[in-house]
């Protein structure tokens, strides 16, 4: 598979007055041609703040891109001109954010969001982009799309306005959609909709996506490969597979073990992850992670763990006592 | 472990293992609860006006909200209240609170009819029914410290007359909340979403409630804290003899959690059953199509399985569809689900559904 997109070391950083927050510190992964990529973490762990830093869209200040690189088909998206990066963004790369009440504009319709787009890049007439426009949404799955064209935001439910976001993110063919928390303002049976709908038109057209979730559970379905990101940093990487089977991390293993699942026996007590997430401007030389581990040892207070590889091909974990995770899923279970 | 690192998580730790040292057993925690009702629904209507015009105003529809339901929950019981937003399934919540004025029906609490008590007798009664809100950044006044927020229900109840009492009473909650009695003296921006939400719960717990009401309670939280918040509030009921209403739509902390659970649509209740029965059984097409939108953090299982996916969404509650209100989206629909409304029956004892084609 042909590289679409190379993260290396990146950085992100936070200029505030409580000090600087590292919110991503050091992120390195690979997204291949029409790959399906998950970022899983807990809020404040850097998984949006780092899709944000790949179409530069992190407000500065306070916050800043420091360090690394972001090579997009072999360009650095980093060293673009305002005006370069911009012809990426919505392009090349679109982006569907969580929130389908806000980010779409009020006051335009729905129509006149989608056909600006495909006129400002793809220099479609406005007879085109009409067309165009009509077409995406039947592909989405809204019905009447000619007469919904007209419409504003406000006469669409969630469902239907993270719909058309889709729609707007596939207008001009763009190579890699960034999804952050697509379905996590939507409901059970909507968010299905949404992500049985995002994976078809993905395949169908070989776009690559990264989604960036909390919910270990919607991933599973659909995630080739999977980045866990705690305090900043992807702690653990790979397979789907390999994530939720043989995790090798004490943080992986303990988020898995700590929900309950529907196709499980009911369990008497839950296993929770003990203490609380970190301070992102209090962070030592040690391991982030190791105040709430089960698996901490003196020399995790010394050194970050680097990643490195465990288990199967492509599977890496950044924790010095790695070894003694491996297998304590199919024990616990 | 360092230190310096270890200080808040292992008071948290140590509030975390409260037990109430009863047998554990799934079936001992969650099989059906032998007890008298402590609070009966019956019948209850929200239904909101809507208006038009802004001089002379028009009413022009109503909203039902919540549109004839009924429910007991037993002493010591734990009734999930289940649903897509939107349902009704707060505003139910919101009606036993007091917090709304219920359109019609009836809410029994301790033998008395809440809908029916004066405003005073009301509030007396109410420091027996307390909530838990979803939002621990905004249900939680960030001008008050920890330790006032906990004790403002004592002094609007008047339990705890003497200041002394009352801020031992208020290290006594933080302590059983798992949290550190210092964090009386800090103000709610201090902590993190989890510890707020242990703030909430010793809150609802200072004047000594039977019955809680938790809305939505773990919903805001990150995963890791879940867990957490869940095996609190077990301790809780289980040591405090606690009646929960848990409000939720997670339908996996649900089944967790909860002795039985209605399926809310709507408005209306479309199945209530016994967990494991509901789980493991379900009737409604609506309570399959739920549970069979969840996911399992499990590839294999989840690229196995065959979705079956509800189509459409969720109509307006102003004009909803005539007779069974989920036909349009059913797949066993048929005529005349378009014309009567299906009778809220027992199908098998204690499972009940609101279907006329099963």
């Amino acid at each position: 598979m042909t590289k679409l997109l190379e993260i290396e070391n990146l950085q992100t950083h936070f200029f505030t007055s409580a000090g600087v927050v590292r919110a991503v510190d050091g992120i390195s992964y690979d997204v291949g041609e029409g790959e399906t990529i998950a970022i899983v973490g807990e809020s404040g762990c850097g998984k949006s703040v780092s899709a944000l830093s790949i179409l530069r869209l992190v407000a500065d200040p306070p916050g800043r891109v420091v360090g690394g690189s972001i090579r997009f088909k072999g360009r650095d998206l980093l060293q673009l001109s305002e005006e370069e990066i911009r012809d990426v963004r919505g392009k090349d790369i679109a982006m569907v954010f969580q929130e389908p009440m806000t980010s779409l504009n009020p006051v335009l319709t729905i129509g006149r969001q989608l056909t600006e787009t495909m006129q400002q890049h793809l220099g479609m007439s406005r007879e085109q982009a009409d067309a165009r426009a009509v077409e995406l949404l039947g592909l989405v799955g809204i019905a009447d799309p000619a007469r919904r064209l007209k419409q504003y935001p406000h006469h669409f439910s969630g469902g239907m306005r993270q719909r058309v976001m889709i729609a707007m993110a596939l207008c001009c063919n763009p190579k890699l959609i960034i999804a952050d928390e697509p379905t996590t303002a939507l409901d059970v049976t909507i968010q299905a909709q949404i992500l049985e709908l995002m994976k078809d038109l993905t395949r169908r057209f070989g776009v690559a996506l990264i989604v960036i979730t909390h919910n270990l559970g919607i991933v599973a379905r659909y995630a080739d490969r999977v980045n866990v990101m705690y305090a900043g940093r992807i702690i653990e990487s790979g397979s789907a597979h390999d994530i939720y089977h043989d995790p090798r991390h004490p943080y992986t293993l303990a988020l898995l073990k700590s929900v309950p699942r529907m196709d499980r026996p009911r369990q008497a007590r839950l296993d929770p992850v003990q203490g609380q997430p970190p301070d992102l401007t209090r962070l030592d030389a040690g391991c982030a992670f190791r105040p709430r581990c089960g698996f901490a040892a003196p020399g995790c207070a010394v050194q970050i763990p680097p990643l490195a590889a465990v288990g199967a091909a492509g599977h890496i974990a950044a924790c010095w006592e790695s070894g003694r995770v491996a297998g304590s899923l199919l024990r616990a279970s | 472990m360092t230190a310096a690192y270890a200080t808040d998580s292992a008071v948290q730790a140590a509030g975390a293992t409260i037990r109430s040292g009863g047998d554990r057993s799934p079936q001992a925690a969650r099989g059906a609860v032998q007890a008298p009702d402590l609070v009966t629904v019956r019948n209850l209507k929200m239904h909101f006006p809507v208006t038009e015009g802004a001089l002379i105003p028009r009413l022009v529809a109503h909203v039902k909200a919540v549109d004839g339901i009924s429910f007991t929950i037993r002493k010591g019981e734990t009734l999930g209240l289940v649903g897509e937003s939107g349902c009704g399934k707060t505003t139910t919540g919101r009606c036993i609170l007091g917090l709304e004025r219920a359109t019609s029906g009836e809410i029994i609490f301790d033998g008395k009819n809440l809908l029916a008590l004066d405003r005073k007798a009301m509030n007396a009664l109410r420091q027996k029914i307390q909530v838990i809100f979803q939002d621990p950044y905004s249900s939680l006044n960030p001008r008050m410290k920890v330790g006032d927020i906990i004790a403002e229900p004592m002094l609007v109840h008047r339990t705890e007359p003497d200041r002394a009492a009352r801020e031992a009473r208020v290290r006594e909650l933080l302590q059983l909340c798992g949290l550190n009695p210092r964090f009386a003296d800090r103000y709610p921006h201090e902590m993190s979403g989890g510890q707020r939400q242990r703030v909430g719960i010793a809150r609802a717990l200072s004047v000594r409630p039977e019955f809680i009401i938790c809305d939505e309670a773990i919903s805001a939280l990150d995963v890791s804290i879940q867990a957490q918040i869940i095996n609190l509030l077990e301790d809780l009921r289980d040591e405090l003899n606690l009646t929960y209403l848990f409000i939720a739509h997670d339908l996996s902390v649900v089944r967790h959690l909860c002795h039985r659970v209605a399926v809310m649509y709507l408005g209306k209740i479309v199945e209530l059953a016994d967990c494991d029965e509901l789980y493991n059984n379900p009737l409604h097409p609506y309570t399959q199509a739920l549970l069979a939108a969840v996911p399992v953090p499990d590839p294999e299982v989840e690229r196995r399985r065959a979705h079956q996916i509800v189509k459409g969404e969720v109509p307006s509650p102003m004009n909803p569809p005539s007779g069974c209100v989920f036909h349009p989206r059913c797949r066993l629909a048929v005529e005349g689900c378009a014309r009567t409304v299906p009778e809220f029956r027992e199908l098998r004892p204690g499972h009940w559904v609101a279907c006329s084609v099963i």
